[in-house]
């Protein structure tokens, strides 16, 4: 199987190139957030024209006709959320360079595209980021809908930060020259396996980061004076609680399937279906600790902040068994170039 | 006062058991034993890799015992490991039972009735249609096609449909509950019956027979194995290849072999198979699996008598990637029927062998792990090799204490490649004639794997369907209005006019059932000609939770 170098370094190029969109986008994200109003003032400013609406068609209105000669400009959203919509519209730009990366990296070396941990890490965050956009669809069909106010766009930063690290990990210490598989992973399970544990990656780390963001914006709303600036202008608690639950139950039988494929690849390639080994004790641990999410949001008392932090340290879980077992503790998920 | 201390008793287990049952319990359970599992992955286990355990010790030596008195180097063998999950097994079993029951029951009741107020509910819609109760009511029991229905008739005349769904997201969370006791007591099972063996086979057309234990070069089994009931069969290993990259990574191992189960034990006709890393054989209900290669270089000694002996003796890899081995292929002389003198004349070459030799001087590495220019670097001992002395001896090295003790003394020392050979100063000629491959072969059998991985599917099948479908209650009254004397059109007056209400309650934490429920009352009041007169349609936020 020779490697295609050509396709490897565009998909070199292209990776880079998304990293930098991204931390556009995550700028964009910020300056939205940063500069745009706090959701109080939202409610108060949109309630002004509303009202002035009702009080009277003519006689409201008829000081503000436009002078002769004046023209009218039409009125311009907000620049803030302008920004907004160029995160966002950054964002899918930068999926897609993402998304050809892989693709790229996949044809140079004609297998899968997550054979090593740098292209695993990288396509761990193009699923995050992509949960990211789909949250972000729904939520717009959503206000097409009821007419609901866009929420969510403000985490777009928090949720490109980590992805932006992590890329940065991916693409500098673990990164790997494009090269065939190994024996052990020359197998269709890769695609199985591997995508099933990429997917639920990269959703459970988007719910960790809803989950973190929910925990902040509780300590503001139950102290108006805690974290005033940052927590203010975040979502309201509800919507961030939902957020990280949905993802959480959406993903949680797919993360389920993951290591049970798994395992089912294991008793073909070493000889037993569950061995212990570091890997497989860890995600075993991050699957019982949002076994306890689940189960304590049905448990009075550990609603709310308490189930948050359970999610948080299924996060916390989760980059460990990524990074620190593959990584640092020697297992058979250690992989070639580390 | 015996009475009363028997109730107290009483009262005692019972408060036991709810604690044991309750959620609290099994949430902290849970949290254990996340916790505990983590010593597993974090220091070396003793049944996966002892050498690291060893490697441990020489590291930590305080630490160490103090960890290995906690069974911190066994933890999934460990006694309180098993306590956690056990305590986890029986909370969950008591929580089970109580709710299989209520499932049961609930599957025979009927929805709940209306309530009076649907305004309140959390989903409502209402308008006032064109149709009679009669037409609204059939048109609502074809759309609530595929919901458990009752029907109501009310003090006033009005009529209602209560309606319930999603009754298998309860079943779900009971399969995928059981499914996980299964699989515990599935994978229990495995480990009474299971067993495993690893065994060295030169791949030059030797074969090896699953007959007994003494086959095996390491051999594990559960406890109800004695190793006298293998399931038979036989492997024959028929030629090993490696393809490597220029850069020294393997791309392939397959070993061609042979083998003879069942009716071929009998008739003698041999199977081809291809063993390749993720292509083990499954026959016979065992598993052969391709787990290691390696070389065995070939030596020939001259005695001075004019006798030869030829050994082919697997040599151990050192480094995984370049293939250098090391290991000692032990001589016998001939001719010696004397025990004494023939212990003290026997031989052993010992040392490295590279597969593709890079010489640093008169120090022999190996450069590439493929056979391309293979070289041994050796040293020639004569003496008392200590063989039969009772100790166990590993094949792979000489016993140093007979090197110390001067019972075995080094008579040369020297680099042979392929043909080139050592002339002893007794006459002895020790020649290194070539390379033979071997392949490290594991055989295992598990005959309750088809169970686990049968549990494995319900777990996810019923965690799916536990956490994909709704809970969901929806209300329909529709109640008769007389034809409204303010109407400005007046001449529909003939017409029925009737009330319809639609009310819907998801019974499931954080349910997502707006959607569905607008869907479904706006098709409902379309179909009997009405438009949603009010859009009081809110998603429930602080939805109630359900237990799990």
């Amino acid at each position: 199987m020779p490697v295609n170098q050509v396709l490897s370094t565009y998909s070199d190029m292209a990776f880079a190139t998304s990293v930098a969109i991204y931390i556009l986008a995550m700028l964009l994200y910020f300056g939205e957030f940063a500069y745009g109003r706090t959701r109080a003032e939202v409610r108060e400013r949109t309630a002004e024209p509303a009202m002035a609406g009702t009080g009277g068609t003519g006689s409201v209105d008829a000081p503000q006709q436009p002078v002769v000669g004046r023209i009218e400009t039409p009125s311009k959203r907000p620049w803030p959320e302008r920004l907004g919509g160029m995160a966002v519209s950054t964002t899918v730009l930068g999926a897609l360079v993402h998304a050809a990366s892989l693709l790229l990296r996949g044809l140079a070396v004609e297998r899968v595209p997550w054979g090593n941990m740098y292209e695993f890490g990288s396509a761990i965050c193009l699923a995050a980021v992509l949960a990211w956009l789909v949250v972000l669809l729904r939520q717009s069909r959503a206000v097409r809908r009821d007419a609901t106010p866009a929420q969510l766009r403000g985490l777009g930063g928090f949720v490109l930060l980590p992805m932006v690290l992590l890329l940065f990990l991916s693409g500098t210490v673990l990164y790997a020259e494009a090269a065939p598989l190994q024996p052990a992973l020359q197998s269709y399970w890769i695609w199985i396996h591997v995508s099933a544990a990429v997917v639920s990656s990269g959703v459970l780390l988007f719910a960790g980061v809803a989950s973190l963001m929910f925990v902040l914006r509780v300590r503001h709303e139950n102290n108006p004076l805690k974290l005033a600036r940052l927590g203010g202008r975040l979502p309201a608690s509800q919507v961030l609680d939902r957020l990280a639950y949905r993802a959480t139950v959406v993903i949680m039988p797919v993360w389920t399937f993951a290591i049970i494929a798994g395992a089912i690849w294991a008793e073909a390639a070493w000889g037993r279906f569950w061995g212990w080994d570091p890997k497989e004790t860890t995600a075993l641990v991050a699957w019982i600790i949002y076994a306890a999410y689940l189960h304590a949001r049905a448990t009075s008392g550990w609603r709310g902040v308490r189930a948050a932090w359970i999610n948080i340290l299924g996060l916390v879980a989760m980059l460990f068994n990524l990074f620190f077992i593959n990584i640092v503790i020697t297992g058979l998920h250690s992989y070639a170039g580390l | 006062m015996r009475i009363s201390s028997i109730t107290a008793a009483l009262a005692f287990l019972r408060n036991t058991w709810r604690g044991l049952t309750s959620m609290r319990t099994a949430l902290v359970l849970l949290f254990l034993l996340a916790l505990a599992a983590l010593p597993g992955a974090l220091l070396p286990q003793r049944p996966l890799n002892p050498a690291n355990v060893e490697k441990f010790y020489d590291e930590h030596p305080t630490l160490a015992p103090i960890l290995d008195a906690v069974d911190a180097f066994n933890v999934f063998g460990s006694v309180w490991f098993a306590a956690i999950y056990v305590l986890l097994f029986v909370s969950l079993v008591g929580c089970l039972v109580p709710r299989c029951l209520e499932y049961l029951r609930q599957l025979r009741a009927r929805p709940v009735r209306t309530p009076r107020n649907l305004g309140r509910m959390p989903h409502h819609e209402q308008a006032t249609v064109d149709s009679s109760v009669d037409e609204v009511m059939s048109a609502t029991r074809r759309r609530l096609r595929g919901w458990r229905t009752s029907e109501h008739t009310e003090a006033d005349g009005a009529r209602s449909i209560s309606a319930e769904r999603g009754y298998a997201r309860e079943a779900g969370n009971l399969v995928f509950h059981f499914a996980l006791l299964g699989l515990l007591i599935a994978v229990a099972g495995g480990e009474l019956y299971k067993y495993e063996g690893q065994v060295i086979v030169m791949a030059d057309g030797s074969s090896f027979c699953n007959s007994g234990t003494y086959n095996y070069d390491s051999f594990r089994a559960g406890l109800t194995v004695d190793g006298t009931e293998l399931s038979p069969f036989c492997v024959r290993v028929d030629d090993f290849d490696v393809k490597y990259l220029h850069s020294g990574q393997p791309s392939e191992f397959r070993a061609d072999i042979s083998y003879q189960s069942g009716e071929s034990l009998e008739t003698g006709v041999w199977k081809q198979h291809d063993l390749e890393v993720n292509n083990p054989l499954r026959t016979a209900g065992d598993r052969v699996y391709l787990t290691g290669h390696g070389y065995a270089p070939r030596f020939t000694v001259t005695f001075p008598g004019g006798e030869t002996r030829t050994q082919t003796v697997q040599w151990q890899p050192m480094n995984t990637t370049t293939m250098l081995s090391q290991g000692a292929t032990k001589f016998d002389p001939p001719g010696m029927p004397d025990e004494q003198r023939r212990q003290q004349n026997q031989i052993a070459i010992t040392g490295l062998f590279a597969p593709t030799a890079a010489m640093d001087g008169k120090v022999l590495s190996s450069g590439f792990p493929a056979l391309r220019d293979p070289a041994v670097a050796v040293d020639v001992l004569k003496g008392q090799l200590g063989v039969s002395t009772g100790r166990g001896q590993s094949i792979f090295s000489v016993d140093q204490s007979m090197v110390e003790s001067g019972k075995l003394e080094r008579v040369a020392r020297e680099n042979l490649r392929v043909g080139e050979e050592i002339r002893l100063d007794d006459g002895t000629v020790v020649r290194f004639d070539g390379v033979q491959r071997w392949v490290n072969l594991q055989v295992s059998h598990n005959p309750f794997q088809p169970y686990v991985l049968g549990c494995a599917i319900a777990i996810v099948v019923g965690l799916g369907a536990s956490l994909s479908i709704k809970r969901r209650r929806v209300w329909v009254r529709a109640a008769p209005t007389g034809p409204s004397g303010s109407d400005p059109t007046g001449g529909a007056a003939a017409s029925p006019r009737t009330l319809v209400e639609v009310g819907g309650l998801a019974r499931t934490d954080q349910a997502g059932y707006g959607e569905e429920f607008t869907r479904l009352s706006g098709e409902l009041l379309d179909s009997v000609g009405g438009s949603p007169g009010s859009a009081e349609n809110h998603e429930a936020v602080s939805a109630r939770g359900r237990n799990s």
